[in-house]
């Protein structure tokens, strides 16, 4: 049986099939403003991919903040529950997964069976998040993609003590014309993240192993600060950022 | 009296009259606010008091009391907060200050909000066992209106409640009569003050009463009901009208209990709520859990004003209130909120606890984390934190929170299944 999950985030869409629990295909896209388009877009994109056509997929489950704006779903799913379900299918034996979005970032603990046990958000702030991330790159005029690497030659990353995003790019533009090397500023920039997302995976409690999902699982950096501020390795699957629609179309094939 | 001011008193009174024998919430707030703005006329006094403070020897002296925060839950939940707050930001007041504060602030100068501002204080009395910010904030607007103010102060009970305390807090009860005695100018009753603490306490009971229905399966109401029907016993304690209305509130939810009328029609989840509410928000957290099949059934809120009958002697009011309005939910250490957060647990049975972390109340909300733990260990049942303000709308992202909703209730769903 064919199912397909559709994760419509605030940056990015992304859609997967899946074949009896398989997955055949998964594809990424800009959000933009219309998210229910995006939706629909992803999806068709993805189908022109994979050579097939819409009614050959039997039920679609959508998640991420746009799940409501798409119409020709079976149900829509939180991310909660299909970023669980997907690192879960990905492997089984994950207990902890922290997936950071464009705008939220959240710890989800997982039973044996890949059910959540337990969750916690960001609170109402973007800092710690994929946005967070976008604004410094603007600010370092850096390619987003580019800046995982870039951090890894850092020497000494550079402080940014604000917890806010706004006064934390003022801090980074101060420490641009103080002439602090880009490679320490964006390693400061990952460490700042790590403190605000390491702070929310303690409260929920972390049990590994421990599986990060989400865009930014991409930016290595990023992973490595988690890593040294937690203190437990931290696994990344080359799916991270399609983890939740693999979720969703998981849970698209559990429907009756 | 000038004429005109005489027939206006005598339409009032003919219209309070007829309003009162209505026993419905809005009549009795219509009629109680009606009272308060045309006591001048009347002669009589208004003192503004904060929501935990000992309104029983007000009443004994024939005052009207009123409450700036009974009013920014008015203006909150008529979502005129956010202007009001604005307003008090741009006298100078910190966006981080209580956003009942703000609003009461601005009120009083622009005189807005639902009622067109409160009725102009005589006296204003405050006591801290809710929070700090009500010191500053009734110094501020005793300065503005150049009226007295009595300050009862309540030390914190991290554990317990030393004899040292009692005393302190007891001796001060005399202070505040003395206090009353000179702005009202006449002696208290002190028959009439027995009389009042009867009522009180009878009006709490009945309040318990009528929470505890929500024990049974489906609640005849829910927490949203009971954030409605709370503004009596806050405002109005130790009057006859708060005890009838109780009574026949609770009539009411015992005949839905046996017809088997639920506040949600499909009650299949039991949830507790933690803190204010977010007052223009509780329609659509009371649809969105709705569509869930959930019902808050209680919350530590609005059984903060029957939560200590226990520290109360029937006979002896006036010297026992002194423990009763110490010992109050918000003026008490985390380990004894969890204890209590984890009875209603039991006593209500419900599947998780929604929590509203609120920018407003830091004495509230700090702990919450704490309580949360222990609740998970000793329980076992999951929580739900939403970062939101009780008044000020800013502080609320519709699609964050109901993305935690969703996501809570799938995990509670998932439990069960």
């Amino acid at each position: 049986m064919l199912t397909a999950g559709i994760d419509i985030g605030s940056i990015s869409t992304k859609a997967a099939v899946l074949a009896d629990g398989k997955l055949l295909g998964s594809r990424v896209i800009f959000t933009g403003y219309n998210s229910e388009a995006a939706g629909k877009r992803v999806f068709e994109e993805l189908l022109g991919e994979l050579g097939m056509e819409a009614p050959a997929v039997r039920r679609i489950v959508s998640t991420g903040y746009g799940r409501n704006s798409v119409k020709f779903v079976d149900k829509a799913v939180t991310e909660i529950i299909c970023h669980g379900t997907g690192a879960h299918f990905l492997n089984p034996l994950i207990r902890t997964v922290i997936d950071i979005g464009g705008q939220d970032s959240k710890a989800i603990v997982l039973d044996e069976n890949g059910k959540v046990k337990n969750f916690a958000m960001n609170d109402k702030c973007a800092a710690g998040t994929g946005r967070f991330l976008e604004v410094m790159a603007n600010a370092l005029e850096a390619d987003l993609d580019g800046f995982g690497e870039m951090s890894l030659k850092a020497e000494r990353p550079a402080g940014i003590s604000s917890l806010c995003t706004v006064f934390a790019e003022s801090e980074v533009i101060s420490l641009i014309a103080k002439g602090e090397s880009r490679f320490n500023i964006i390693a400061g920039i990952h460490e700042s993240i790590a403190a605000r997302v390491s702070a929310l995976a303690n409260r929920v409690g972390i049990v590994p192993p421990v599986v990060m999902t989400g865009g930014v699982a991409k930016n290595a950096g990023v992973v490595k600060a988690l890593e040294k501020k937690l203190g437990v390795p931290i696994e990344v699957s080359p799916f991270a950022q399609v983890n939740g629609a693999i979720g969703a179309a998981i849970i698209a094939a559990g429907l009756r | 009296m000038p004429q005109v001011l005489l027939y206006l008193l005598a339409k009032v009174k003919k219209l309070i009259l007829h309003l009162k024998k209505q026993k419905k919430m809005k009549e009795i707030m219509t009629v109680y606010y009606m009272e308060a703005k045309s006591a001048g006329v009347g002669g009589r006094k208004v003192a503004w008091i904060t929501s935990g403070g000992p309104v029983e020897p007000l009443i004994a002296m024939d005052v009207i009391p009123v409450y700036p925060e009974n009013h920014g839950a008015m203006i909150g939940a008529s979502k005129m907060g956010v202007g009001l707050c604005e307003t008090a930001e741009s006298m100078g007041y910190s966006p981080d200050l209580c956003s009942y504060a703000r609003s009461d602030i601005a009120c009083a100068t622009v005189n807005g909000g639902p009622i067109g501002g409160l009725p102009r204080p005589d006296m204003l009395v405050c006591c801290n066992n809710i929070c700090g910010t009500v010191l500053k904030w009734y110094e501020v607007q005793a300065r503005y209106f150049d009226v007295p103010l009595f300050i009862l102060d309540t030390p914190f009970c991290h554990v317990g409640f030393a004899e040292e305390a009692k005393r302190y807090v007891r001796k001060q009860l005399d202070e505040y009569i003395n206090f009353l005695e000179k702005v009202c100018r006449k002696k208290m009753d002190h028959d009439r003050m027995k009389e009042v603490g009867k009522l009180s306490l009878e009006g709490q009971r009945l309040w318990q009463a009528v929470l505890d229905t929500t024990a049974n399966r489906p609640a005849p109401m829910s927490a949203f009901d009971a954030f409605y029907h709370l503004a009596l016993i806050v405002t109005l304690r130790g009057t006859p009208v708060v005890v009838e209305y109780y009574a026949q509130l609770l009539a009411k939810m015992k005949d839905r209990v046996v017809k088997g009328i639920g506040a949600v029609p499909n009650e299949k989840y039991r949830l507790l709520w933690d803190n204010i509410p977010i007052w223009p928000r509780t329609r659509w957290l009371s649809q969105k859990f709705a569509a869930h099949d959930a019902c808050l059934v209680a919350d530590t809120y609005t059984s903060a004003w029957c939560g200590t009958m226990k520290y109360i002697d029937e006979n002896n009011f006036f010297d026992s209130m002194a423990e009763a309005y110490t010992r109050i939910y918000l003026n008490i250490g985390v380990d004894e909120m969890s204890r209590i957060v984890v009875g209603m647990v039991d006593k209500y049975q419900v599947d998780g606890i929604v929590m509203h972390s609120n920018r407003s109340c830091k004495p509230y909300s700090l702990g919450q984390y704490d309580i949360q733990r222990i609740v998970e260990k000793e329980r076992g049942i999951p929580s739900l934190m939403i970062e939101a303000d009780m008044v000020d709308e800013r502080s609320f992202s519709e699609s964050q929170v109901a993305t935690r909703i969703d996501a809570f209730m799938e995990v509670i769903k998932q439990r069960k299944s």
